[in-house]
This record gives C-alpha cells, sequence and structure tokens, in this order.
C-alpha cells in the first residue's frame, strides 16, 4: 500500500500519527535530534575507582562501545555528553563531580556505575554519599560490583532507547506495573484520577 | 629492633636523661615499644636519633589511636628505624582526653626533626582531633575542610545508612512503607 493511499483514510488517529511519525521524512525534528544525540555520545575521562578499570576496557576490542557510536572518551567535560561514576562517590569527590557535571553542556546523562555510586555500596560509612543521585539527576544505574564491560554497554544502550524516546520498560512490564509507581500515582491525583 | 633487655637498657637511659619519662615498655610480636609521657616525646625522639648507638634516624610513619575505654585515651605512635642495622622502635606518646570537650588533646609536632611526618600529623589530626603544638600548616588533609567532627575516634557514629537485614528489619517497624 502506498503511502499517499494510507493517508487518503485507511488509518486514523493513533495509527496515523504513528505512521506519520515514524517516516524518515515526516518524522519530527525532536526526534530526528534524539536519534542523532543517542548515537553519538561521548563520554566524559571520568573514572572515580575500581569501576573505572572495568569502565576502560568497554572502549577495547573486546566490548567496543565505538561500535554504537560513544567513539572517544572526551578529555573535557565540556564536549562530554555522558558522564559515568565508576566507584564510590566519597563526600569530598561530590562537590568535584557536580561541578564536572555542570560544566557538561546540556543535554546530557549520567550513568552510575556499580553498586558504590548507586547506593554507596559496601561503603555504609562517614565518608561516602550512599548514593550519587543525592546530588546528580542519575539516567541509568549498572547494578555489579563491578558490573562487567558487557553490563555496562548494556546500560549504555538502554540509555540510548531512553534518549531515543523508547525507554525499555523493565520490571513495569515485566510485572505488569506501569502505571503503579508512586510519582504515576502522584501524577494521576494532582490531573483528578481515580487511583 | 633491640632484644628485650636493650630496649630496658633503652628506656632506663630515658629516664635517666628525662625525669621519669618513661611509663613502660612492651616486647611483643617482634615489635620493641616504649610508652612514654607526651611533653618530652620530642627530647626522646631526639635521643632516639642522635644519641651514638642509637641513631634510629628514620621516621617510618606516625598513627593515632584511639583506646576509648582506656585512659590515657590517646595515643601517637611514632615508628622509628636505623637504617644501618635495620632496627625498628615504637615510641608511644599517651595523651589524656581533656575535660573540657571543646578541647583536643595535643602533643608537641615533629615535623621539625622529621619533615615526613608533616602529612601524617595532618593526618591523625583529621581523624582523630589531636593537635600538634607547632605544626607548620595543621589542616584538615583528607576529610573536606568544613567537616566536623573526628571520625575515627571511637566514639564517632559509624554513619551512612542503615542497611535492612532479615536479621534487623524488625528494629525498623513498618520499612515496607
Amino acid at each position: 500500500m502506498r503511502a499517499r493511499d494510507m493517508l487518503r483514510g485507511d488509518m486514523d488517529d493513533e495509527e496515523l500519527q504513528r505512521y506519520v511519525e515514524e517516516r524518515v521524512l515526516t518524522t519530527t525534528l525532536e526526534k530526528a535530534l534524539n536519534w542523532a544525540r543517542s548515537n553519538a555520545i561521548w563520554p566524559a575521562t571520568f573514572g572515580l575507582a575500581c569501576c573505572a578499570i572495568e569502565m576502560m576496557s568497554i572502549v577495547a576490542a573486546r566490548t567496543d562501545i565505538a561500535r554504537f557510536g560513544f567513539e572517544k572518551f572526551s578529555a573535557s567535560p565540556r564536549q562530554a555528553d555522558l558522564l559515568i561514576l565508576s566507584g564510590r562517590v566519597s563526600i569530598k569527590m561530590a562537590p568535584v563531580i557536580r561541578r564536572i557535571y555542570d560544566q557538561m553542556l546540556e543535554p546530557r546523562w549520567v550513568i552510575s556505575m556499580g553498586a558504590c555510586s548507586s547506593s554507596g555500596g559496601m561503603f555504609s560509612n562517614y565518608a561516602v554519599v550512599q548514593g550519587a543521585d543525592k546530588f546528580l539527576p542519575v539516567d541509568v544505574h549498572v547494578p555489579g560490583c563491578p558490573p562487567r564491560p558487557e553490563a555496562l554497554t548494556y546500560g549504555i544502550l538502554k540509555l540510548q532507547r531512553q534518549i531515543q524516546g523508547k525507554p525499555d520498560e523493565g520490571w513495569h512490564e515485566r510485572y505488569d506495573a506501569a502505571g503503579t509507581e508512586e510519582w504515576a500515582r502522584l501524577a494521576a491525583v494532582d490531573k483528578g484520577d481515580q487511583v | 629492633m633491640p632484644d628485650a633487655p636493650g630496649l630496658e637498657l633503652i628506656a632506663g637511659e630515658l629516664n635517666e636523661a628525662f625525669a621519669e619519662a618513661v611509663l613502660g615498655t612492651a616486647h611483643a610480636h617482634g615489635q620493641a615499644t616504649i610508652e612514654v609521657q607526651p611533653e618530652p616525646i620530642l627530647d626522646v625522639l631526639r635521643w632516639l636519633r642522635d644519641t651514638p648507638g642509637q641513631e634510629y634516624t628514620f621516621c617510618a610513619s606516625v598513627h593515632g589511636v584511639d583506646y576509648l575505654p582506656q585512659t590515657p585515651r590517646f595515643a601517637v605512635h611514632y615508628q622509628l628505624l636505623n637504617m644501618a642495622r635495620v632496627e625498628r622502635i615504637c615510641v608511644k606518646a599517651l595523651l589524656d582526653d581533656p575535660e573540657d570537650p571543646e578541647m583536643l588533646p595535643a602533643v608537641d609536632s615533629c615535623v621539625s626533626m622529621f619533615p615526613t611526618a608533616e602529612f601524617q600529623e595532618r593526618e591523625i589530626y583529621d581523624f582523630f582531633g589531636i593537635e600538634f603544638r607547632g605544626h607548620p600548616d595543621l589542616r584538615r588533609i583528607f576529610m573536606p575542610e568544613d567537616y566536623v567532627g573526628w571520625p575515627q575516634r571511637r566514639d564517632f557514629p559509624l554513619g551512612g545508612e542503615p542497611v535492612l537485614f532479615t536479621h534487623n528489619e524488625h528494629k525498623t517497624p513498618r520499612w515496607y512503607d
């Protein structure tokens, strides 16, 4: 069926909307931008602890993330799009990380790699921030201690899908739980819906 | 290291030179230790460094210790090394906790004698809150400058966030809310 025939009335409303958005020529500018962005993310050259060893190996031959457009580690935060928090974040390091994050240009993303930067990990003590999302918005948490390079690559691919506007539902899908999250329920209450 | 009689000889000579400076000696697990009063600590270290026949010229490391239930509560350990004989000796300066909680236990700084002690004394100040009189630059070294408290003291809370396990979840009722 040719596109002109379909647009004449064989489709309606949402179906038509989706069809138009998916075409290359009629896609929205934002979608095109996000597609380009998601395929040209440069992580900042920034390691915190032992996870950085695993992070270094994702650019090496075995799990070569240049395949996915993460072409190189940018030596300057001003040319970087992605900050990988690879290791425990001490409270002395937190303002430094925040400053590096602030130096990065919009749009920017953060991956929290490993147990320590996601939750403090085994360092439940006076010196370590218990989860980097206390001072930074984190997009993807990669579990592991340390995560294997494959796991980090998987997290990066998840981030890619998130940037393209179709984030993986993960457990929401697996447990048929979309819409039951706290934020979704609060949003529904704000709109006046019955929860 | 000096053997046990040698250690006693050193302690005796120190006592003679500096009026009952030595509180005790210990020789265990291959380590010779002299416990001394904090006030003459610089004299003791200088004696060990400069006296012919002793010549513990190298300060291998300086540590702070908190022996909380005991008094005196704090100690500063100086690990000295004679490079020629490869002999080590540990000098402990025992410090009382001041009555006034605003005050810090204080001991003379040995930076003038052993420049390597500068950062190690800063570290002890940072973690134990032991003041080193005469230190050229006594600031925090590991913790942020605006940090409050002395985190390696035994009465300092561990920090972090409580982690829920099955053995302690009853202590936080309705944690699942």
